[in-house]
């Protein structure tokens, strides 16, 4: 049993706002839905399944009566909460979902304002006593992984810098980037010190916004106008110190998630044309870029060094649309954009100037939670038709 | 100045409550299984290991050193340092570090545990041995 070409992704919309206090988040989920359904050229009443994460206000039932789906026609609904990587995460099961016939046309939804105002706080898990008092935020618990990194391979700034480097040569060709300015390594380096050893300017932006999806079956997709794009391979996973005994903070789950969604496709790495990475912090796409085998454990600060991220120049281009670090970070959730832009790249609907010639193989590629504390990873990989 | 940072109280459960008990007579706990031998921290009361029911609480030496750490520069609260320290006993935990100068942290330092008190009972941190 594999997923396998069982499931297309026929729609995509990335919302334009990165900062939206005169609307709602239960609205900007509608702008999304809407966004997507117009794009696959369907209708709200054709969609029979609903996927959602944690940003959905009040879960999916809420959501699917406010968003007015069809009801009589909806018969499969998953509301996975996996933080950032869950839209990947969605993207596996709805097509799990869609070769089992469970659905037909999925919708998935992510939309949140964190740049208006504060988001609610994630319930405590059994681990509240023990940890919540010492702060771990998103900045210290990469700065941890980073810290650790350089200890282990002699990773440097200067390295990391270039993640940054890459994702602002995409960022200058998309208008609706939140840093549309090309960055140095210097600028990096002289931003100032958030949590050792990142700078602000190995941080993520925050902002308001949302994406959504529609995933179909290869009979509708090609009934549909949009050029094919498909699963082939899809992977999950989840790491924690579990115990204190299996901290080890220079990989991820992706070191699982990785091989399994390249099994499933068949492939290897060295076929990837484009890589949407998550990108929450530099230091988080240089872990990524090794654990899904793009250069070995320890070598990703050589891997990334010298623009080989930035399309047109490197081997690898990624994030084209200027990702976490310059364009947006949707609900600090950075996996559904990384879908968008894999799917823009393959259709050929990418900037121009950042388009990679002959894109038929792309990964994205996202993580959910803290990498320094525990997380889900979620890895697809996608194919032109 | 960081001895003035207050922190909140432990909740505690029935699962955890000996672990803070302890914390109140100074005294650092960690969980041992008694079938697989292994330690673990947070304390659990199934081995995450083996799921053996056979977990029995252990004074630990409060002695570990630092596996990880990044020094937190601006916050409501001042700047602060999280970490994790690998204990002598195998389990790493995650802390924050305290009484010393955060910038001279390093990887692999020696540290102990010091106690902080709060409005319940008092929460573990580490600082330089």
């Amino acid at each position: 049993m594999t997923i396998k070409g069982k499931a297309y992704i026929a729609g995509i919309y990335e919302h334009p706002t990165r900062h939206a206090p005169d609307k709602s988040t239960a609205q900007l989920h509608a702008e999304v839905a809407k966004g997507a359904i117009e794009d696959a050229g369907l209708s709200k009443d054709d969609v029979d399944g609903y996927f959602c994460a944690g940003d959905a206000p009040g879960g999916a039932w809420p959501m699917v009566d406010y968003l007015g789906l069809n009801t009589k026609k909806l018969r499969h609904v998953d509301s996975t909460e996996t933080g950032g990587c869950s839209y990947i995460i969605h993207l596996g099961h709805a097509a799990e979902a869609i070769a089992a016939g469970k659905c037909s046309i999925a919708l998935i939804t992510l939309a949140g304002k964190p740049r208006t105002g504060v988001m609610p706080p994630r319930a405590a898990g059994a681990e509240a006593d023990f940890e919540s008092a010492y702060g771990a935020t998103t900045h210290n618990a990469y700065g941890m992984c980073a810290m650790r990194h350089m200890h282990d391979y002699g990773t440097t700034s200067e390295q990391l810098a270039w993640i940054k480097v890459a994702a602002s040569h995409h960022a200058q060709y998309n208008p609706h980037a939140m840093l549309k300015d090309v960055v140095t390594v210097e600028d990096v380096l002289n931003s100032p010190m958030i949590s050792d050893p990142l700078h602000r300017m190995d941080c993520c932006v925050v902002s308001d916004g949302g994406g959504a999806l529609i995933v179909t079956t290869p009979e509708i997709a090609k009934s549909l106008k949009k050029p094919l794009v498909k699963l082939i391979g899809h992977g999950e996973a989840m790491k924690g110190p579990r115990g204190g005994k299996d901290l080890d903070l220079t990989y991820s789950a992706g070191i699982w998630s990785g091989p399994r969604a390249f099994e499933e496709a068949g492939i290897t790495p060295k076929d990837i044309k484009y890589a949407s990475i998550y990108d929450s912090f530099t230091i988080t796409v240089l872990m990524q870029l090794e654990d899904l085998g793009f250069c070995k454990k320890g070598e990703g600060g050589k891997f990334v060094a010298d623009g080989n991220l930035i399309s047109g120049v490197g081997k690898l281009p990624f994030n084209t649309d200027g990702g976490g670090l310059c364009s947006n970070h949707p609900v600090n959730r950075g996996g559904m954009t990384k879908i968008i832009e894999a799917v823009r790249q393959l259709r050929g609907e990418a900037h121009p100037k950042v388009q990679v010639k002959n894109c038929d193989l792309a990964i994205a590629h996202g993580t959910g939670g803290l990498l320094g504390v525990r997380h889900a990873a979620s890895t697809a990989i996608l194919e032109r038709v | 100045m960081v001895d003035a940072k207050k922190y909140p109280a432990p909740v505690t459960n029935p699962e955890t409550a000996a672990f803070w008990d302890a914390a109140k007579q100074g005294k650092f706990m960690i969980k041992r299984c008694t079938a697989c031998g292994e330690a673990h921290y947070f304390p659990r009361s199934i081995c995450p290991f083996c799921y053996s029911d056979k977990t029995v609480w252990e004074e630990a030496s409060g002695e570990g050193t630092i596996y990880t750490w990044s020094l937190m520069r601006k916050s409501p609260t001042g700047p602060y340092a999280i970490g994790y320290v690998t204990l002598k006993e195998g389990p790493s935990v995650q802390t924050n570090f305290v009484d010393c100068d955060l910038e001279k942290l390093k990887i692999g330092q020696k540290v102990k545990v010091v106690f902080k008190p709060t409005d319940g009972a008092p929460l573990p941190f580490f600082t330089p041995a």
